[in-house]
């Protein structure tokens, strides 16, 4: 694996374009800036094309011999079923307001980083061979010939996005990127060029469920050791159930959450929750996962692996389903699943059953999130909270990118927060709508690709610094289990002395359970109420 | 490359109308034929656009969500930027389309030593780009004067006010100026900012170009050169009413203005300047973030393979039993035995 540079030496970055157009400055795979190759058996199991040995530094891609021949069609038949793609493909103005937008152009200075240069990556090719000016112009007009090293530099920079669509918000036209490095990475699963680091996980979830590869019995034993975790902290054993049928409702969490810290911490403060409400619920093994790695490969993949989740609400009967702190999850949950798995009329609209209060604004797909549940419970006054068990913390909170700009979930992790700790927001232009990427999203967050998530996550390191340095804030909270992977050594790295937590760990800390032993120690089973700084 | 080539194609297409008027006398095919056939491609091309854009379907309903949404009814939606609604939809793109509201969100970043990134004010593009849009569309109503005889009260009133200041007795208009002074920022921005320059095609000059002839000769021909106002009216009623008429005594200035106008109308369907139909059917901007509220539906919806919970259950039926799990099919005995064991 690459040697990572010095954060001094990370931070000197040059902003100045090279002297060659960019359509003559070949791709430099150095290391540390993209991921391996997708392994031949997790594209087998999954039917993706073209399963072999290879890596993106080898002069020979082993492509298919009519790899020209499947992009060009394959994007052909894109263009005729997304129109976001036609109308992105054709109203750029290459104004250049979403350059500086793109936390990957800020922390690397390299131009094709730029939201508007990566779309002109597959733009020139799409004039080339699809309009009569780039036809006859050729590069006067923008176009180019789709070759061998033009796949090359789409896989090397299609896989340098994260999909955050914060460009997206600054464009006057609402270009999203994220469209073009999503469908651009359907084009590249077409010849078998995709990341390792995504399709594995998409072959696991496939098979077992879970993008993790979890097995049923290694799932249950996973949630056996939080529930004593659980235990040796509060007293009180809670209750588990798996694939109950004739439970209220299913509870989907990211498996990201069982198995890795701080996620797992995050996981036992929504269980504890669950006790302490009594919520008639059950998970399943089955539908273990929240997360759809599909979404970083192509939308059918999407839909393949999030059928699970309705398919199991239905074999077990439930009522509604709750889901877990997860970023693209939601983007899936929230402006997919419906469309592509419903319609869920064997569902009833969500209602918690603690405060009666219905989810009008779920009505349809039937599923709400975990942040949403929680929020309405402390709005009502059902769960009792002591916020000085968190004290110590000075706590601030990251946006993830999809919860934010693509749903719009803004205050209710606000409001809980406010009831759960000491709070201190970043800077405006950082957070919400606006707020900067991990630098780990949508499948780049491999060990790998080290530096790139290094210089992608730059600005929203920066302005943890500035609240690290304003107010003393210790802890970043968010909402999302690829930024509780990513965050941790972002903030090594860039902000040592901060720690990352899930949302929910900071309401299982504080919350006041009913027969609970006095309790000594947090969720992390550090002594409550001291700051801790490593 | 770029900008060498459209300065070039600018100025031969100059080039070519004082050719074809002083010297060959070609006042009818510049001042008739190419208006109608640019116009003619203009319209054709523009709705055919549309159209092509239109075929192609809206699969997913991808909203770019810019502010609080709609969930609890204790927590303020931000109706406008995270519309839920039709009427939300509708106020979020007339601001978009009126205001430019994502451009005004622009900020400039700026790396400071050990990296230390700000975000800076930066509205320029904003502003300029506003004048340049509105001082067009004002622009043109005022031509209108030109179609229609008598002059509508309302063109009147817009001439009133945007000639509201007057040197030496005449009036200025402002948005003439406006539309010169902010195509040049335009394209000094363009040309200055090494990440814009970078990115920037031949197709992001051309248009520059030819719409600084027409503002540059457009205001020759008010304030400087005094043309014969009446005889291009004349030649613009024959126009609408389809009896042209090319009148003498045109100058060659307003033949250069109505051919870059022709030029432009032209070059239009098939440029970035059909923005201004595409920006109506940009998805992540015209479309109600009611996602879990109202099912969207996807016309080509693919049947895909999907990896049941029989086939799970299958698969793991044994290790399910060890721990416990509920099964849909029990064990064979054989199964049991083992598991047992």
């Amino acid at each position: 694996m690459a040697k990572l540079p010095k954060p001094e030496e990370l931070a000197v970055i040059n902003y100045q374009p090279p002297k060659t157009h960019w359509m003559d400055t070949p791709v430099d795979f150095r290391p540390g800036t993209w991921i391996y190759a997708g392994k031949p058996e997790s594209l087998k199991t999954v039917g993706l094309p073209n399963p072999r040995n290879w890596s993106p530094e080898d002069e020979d891609w082993k492509l298919p011999e009519n790899w020209k021949e499947i992009l060009l069609e394959g994007l052909r038949d894109r263009l005729d079923r997304f129109r976001s793609l036609r109308v992105f493909m054709d109203i750029c103005v290459r104004c250049g307001a979403c350059a500086d937008k793109c936390h990957f152009y800020l922390g690397s200075g390299d131009p094709k980083n730029m939201p508007v240069l990566r779309a002109e990556l597959l733009r020139s090719v799409y004039r080339k061979d699809f309009t009569t000016a780039g036809k006859i112009l050729g590069r006067l007009a923008g176009a180019r010939e789709l070759t061998y090293d033009v796949v090359k530099e789409w896989f090397y920079y299609f896989y340098q996005c994260t999909e955050c669509r914060r460009c997206s918000v600054f464009c006057p036209y609402g270009i999203d990127t994220a469209e073009i490095t999503m469908i651009g990475r359907e084009l590249l699963n077409l010849i078998g060029v995709n990341v390792d680091w995504v399709v594995t996980p998409v072959a696991n979830c496939y098979m077992k469920g879970n993008h993790l590869g979890i097995q049923p019995h290694g799932l249950v034993d996973s949630f056996e050791f939080l529930q004593e975790n659980i235990y040796d902290i509060t007293g009180i054993n809670i209750d588990l159930s798996f694939n109950r049928k004739g439970a209220e409702i299913l509870y989907v969490p990211p498996s990201g959450d069982v198995f890795a810290d701080p996620g797992t911490f995050s996981l036992m403060g929504q269980l504890m929750l669950f006790h302490e409400i009594g919520l008639d619920y059950t998970l399943s093994t089955y539908a273990s996962e929240g997360g759809n790695f599909g979404l970083f490969t192509s939308n059918e993949m999407m839909k393949r692996l999030n059928a699970k989740i309705y398919a199991e609400a239905k074999r077990l009967g439930v009522k509604w389903i709750l889901g877990g702190e997860c970023g693209h999850m939601w983007r899936v949950i929230h402006q997919y699943m419906d469309t592509m798995n419903g319609p869920a009329d064997f569902l009833e609209v969500p209602k918690s059953p603690i405060t009666g209060t219905v989810f009008e604004h779920a009505k349809s797909t039937k599923m709400i999130h975990v942040v949403e549940f929680t929020a309405d419970l402390i709005k009502h006054n059902k769960i009792k909270l002591d916020p000085s068990r968190n004290a110590g913390l000075k706590v601030t909170f990251h946006d993830s990118c999809n919860p934010s700009r693509a749903m719009g979930l803004l205050e209710e992790p606000r409001y809980i927060l406010k009831h759960v700790c000491d709070f201190y927001e970043m800077p405006e232009e950082t957070i919400k709508e606006k707020t900067f990427c991990c630098g780990g999203g949508a499948g780049l967050g491999s060990d790998e690709n080290m530096e790139m998530r290094m210089r992608g996550g730059l600005p929203r390191a920066n302005a943890v610094k500035y609240v690290k340095e304003k107010y003393g804030v210790n802890m970043l909270a968010c909402v999302c289990a690829i930024d509780r992977a990513t965050l941790p050594p972002l903030m090594e790295y860039w902000v040592p002395g901060v720690q990352v937590c899930g949302l929910h760990e900071l309401v299982g800390n504080a919350l006041v359970m009913k027969g609970e032993k006095e309790r000594t120690e947090n969720l992390r089973f550090e002594p409550l109420g001291t700051e801790d700084d490593d | 490359m770029g900008l060498g080539f459209s300065f070039l194609i600018a100025c031969a297409l100059i080039l070519g109308v004082l050719l074809g008027v002083e010297v060959l006398g070609l006042n009818y095919l510049f001042a008739v034929i190419i208006p109608y056939l640019a116009f003619g491609v203009f319209f054709f091309g523009f709705i055919a656009k549309i159209l092509k854009w239109a075929r192609s379907p809206v699969p997913f309903r991808i909203p770019t969500t810019c502010g609080q949404q709609k969930s609890l009814p204790w927590i303020k939606q931000n109706k406008i930027d995270n519309p839920s609604s039709k009427a939300g939809v509708v106020a979020r793109m007339a601001l978009e389309v009126l205001l430019f509201r994502s451009l005004f969100k622009n900020t400039k970043a700026d790396l400071h030593e050990g990296g230390k990134l700000t975000y800076q004010w930066e509205k320029w593009l904003w502003l300029f780009g506003l004048i340049f849009h509105w001082s067009f569309f004002l622009v043109i109503v005022r031509h209108l004067r030109f179609f229609l005889d008598p002059v509508p009260g309302f063109i009147r009133i817009l001439e009133n006010v945007d000639g509201f200041f007057h040197v030496d007795l005449q009036a200025l208009y402002l948005t003439g100026f406006g539309l010169l002074l902010a195509v040049t920022f335009l394209f000094l921005r363009r040309v200055v900012i090494p990440q814009v320059r970078y990115v920037s095609l031949a197709a992001d000059y051309f248009p520059l170009f030819v719409l600084f002839t027409i503002a540059a000769t457009g205001i020759l021909m008010r304030y400087f050169s005094r043309v014969d106002v009446v005889a291009i009216k004349e030649l613009a009623m024959g126009l609408v009413t389809f009896s042209p008429t090319v009148p003498e005594g045109i100058s060659v200035l307003f033949y250069i203005h109505i051919f870059m106008v022709s030029t432009l109308l032209a070059y239009f369907p098939f440029s970035k300047l059909m923005h201004m139909g595409g920006i109506f059917m940009s998805p992540t901007r015209n479309m109600a973030n009611n996602n879990r509220a109202e099912r969207h539906i996807n016309p080509w919806n693919p049947v895909v393979e999907v990896h049941t919970y029989e086939a799970y259950e299958d698969e793991f039926r044994e290790k399910m039993a060890a721990v416990g799990l509920p099964l849909e099919k029990e064990l064979s005995k054989d199964e049991a035995a083992a598991t047992k064991a």
